[in-house]
């Protein structure tokens, strides 16, 4: 991190994560001074060498979340490619989709589009007493006509963790596809798709998998047939011009974005070599300590369900303070990186009643550290006591 | 006039790259001796990557193949024009 007088206290990594490891700007680096070739069209060697490291990064990723069958992951640039396609895919014919009451607009934006095409109707369901989402009435809201579940893992807006292992189930009795956006959660959170069910998974690269932006994807279950995207060059098959039928190919066209997913590779392998409980744990860890020095501030009012069991991202308000002005101050006066506002997700605010105010958030990875959160908390009280 | 030598390597053809690096990966987990090489100009492919390995190795490669369920295209034995 920066040290002396540039030094700034990034909090906003549920946006993007800042800094990344070494190892990820060395192997973008590598690719565009030593390789820079397109990925397998052309069977040379250099073409070859990028082609490995695409290979590599899928590898990396597939055991990451415990699938032997990398070819089910699709690279694409980032968690709104991936939603969109799993979420026009999966309702071609229309249909009622499920979703929680914290969904991102990547997830709420395709569906209202196709609500508009008068092709799908949306239910979205709220937290329970102890739970983000009802299972009870999730489970009361299937009707024959449904064909999709989404469910976002881990909220950006107060972290909080879905019970996605129990909505998979009763996604699997009723024999509906059933689709997680692991923005937030891929990466710091243990996710074992060996085990859960889950038809598609959508993952973006550039925050917890501390790639960069601009890199994503998707995992579709054996089985799951989508319409794609787009249709174009993969350089196999090329003698034909109909898109290849097999994955990965079938989903990705055109050349991709090699640098990047050179990076996420190397993200993904720093965080298999950490061991991801072990990330978890350390984001718990500041997660605690967060909100246990955040409740010690006056009038402050911390938004989601407070379990251990989160992500190190939390949003609150100060009195009656704007959020867009503490942030402002933050920024201008101590350095400090926050996020105020609606965090692209106007459906979790009116599920936690912060609409159209918002909340303040501070997101942390775990390059972050104790002394920077009591700093924080030091500025906040500064502020709440001055906010002029 | 040419005279055909007795094939000296064989090489596996993929409809796609990422069938290639991952039967290459499987192989070299294996121990197996395998290079990855554009496709000889002899042989049509879906795919301008494709494996190349030693002759003797043919038929203990070709049960691996069956057992992993490795997609592949075709495995060609390579004559040295001499
Ligand atoms: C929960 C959630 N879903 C989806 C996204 C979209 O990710 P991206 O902007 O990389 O497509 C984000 C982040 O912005 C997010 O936090």
């Amino acid at each position: 991190m920066l040290t002396g007088k540039n030094k700034i206290t990034y909090f906003d990594n549920a946006a993007s994560s800042w800094p990344k490891p070494e190892v990820v700007y060395q192997a973008m680096d590598d690719f565009m001074r030593n390789i820079g070739g397109n990925p397998g069209r052309s069977g040379h060697r250099v073409s070859i060498a990028a082609a490995r490291i695409i290979f590599e990064a899928r590898e990396s990723l597939a055991g990451l979340f415990g699938l032997a069958d990398s070819s089910r992951i699709i690279f694409t640039a980032n968690a709104t490619e991936a939603l969109n396609l799993a979420i026009k895919g999966a309702l071609k014919k229309g249909g009622q989709v499920i979703t929680s009451g914290f969904e991102h607009n990547s997830v709420m934006r395709p569906l209202r589009f196709l609500e508009q095409e008068s092709k799908v109707q949306i239910t979205s369901i709220g937290p329970s007493q102890d739970e983000m989402v009802d299972l009870r009435l999730l489970e009361k809201a299937i009707t024959a006509q449904t064909k999709l579940i989404v469910s976002v893992h881990g909220s950006n807006v107060t972290g909080d963790i879905a019970p996605i292992e129990k909505i998979s189930a009763i996604a699997k009795k009723h024999k509906i596809p059933f689709l997680v956006d692991a923005s937030q959660t891929a990466g710091c959170m243990p996710i074992d798709l060996s085990r859960l069910e889950i038809d598609m998974l959508a993952f973006t690269g550039h925050k917890a998998l501390l790639g960069p932006q601009g890199t994503g994807g998707l995992y579709i279950k054996e089985g799951i047939e989508l319409a794609a995207l787009k249709q174009g060059g993969t350089g196999s098959s090329s003698e034909s011009e109909r898109q290849p039928d097999f994955l990965p190919d079938k989903y990705e066209s055109g050349t991709p974005n090699t640098v990047g997913i050179a990076g996420l590779g190397a993200g993904v392998k720093y965080i298999l070599k950490t061991g991801i409980q072990e990330v978890w744990k350390k984001k718990k860890h500041l997660r605690a300590y967060l909100l246990k020095s955040l409740g010690s501030i006056d009038r402050i009012k911390i938004y989601g369900n407070l379990q251990p069991e989160g992500l190190a991202v939390v949003s609150f308000n100060l009195g009656d303070l704007s959020p867009s002005e503490i942030a402002r101050q933050l920024s201008e006066k101590f350095a400090i990186m926050t996020r105020p506002g609606l965090h692209c997700s106007p459906l979790a605010h009116r599920t936690i009643n912060t609409f159209p105010k918002g909340t303040l958030r501070a997101s942390l990875s775990n390059f972050n550290t104790s002394q920077e959160i009591d700093h924080f908390i030091k500025c906040l009280k500064k502020i709440a006591r001055n906010p002029a | 006039m040419f005279k055909k030598n007795s094939p000296e390597s064989c090489v596996i053809t993929f409809s796609a790259v990422y069938h290639a690096l991952k039967a290459e990966k499987h192989f070299k987990g294996l121990g197996f001796k395998v290079k990855l090489i554009p496709v000889p100009r002899q042989i049509s492919s879906n795919c301008g990557i494709a494996l190349e390995f030693n002759f003797r190795d043919r038929e203990r490669l070709a049960a691996v193949i069956q057992g992993a369920r490795l997609a592949i295209e075709n495995i060609y034995p390579l004559f040295k024009i001499l």
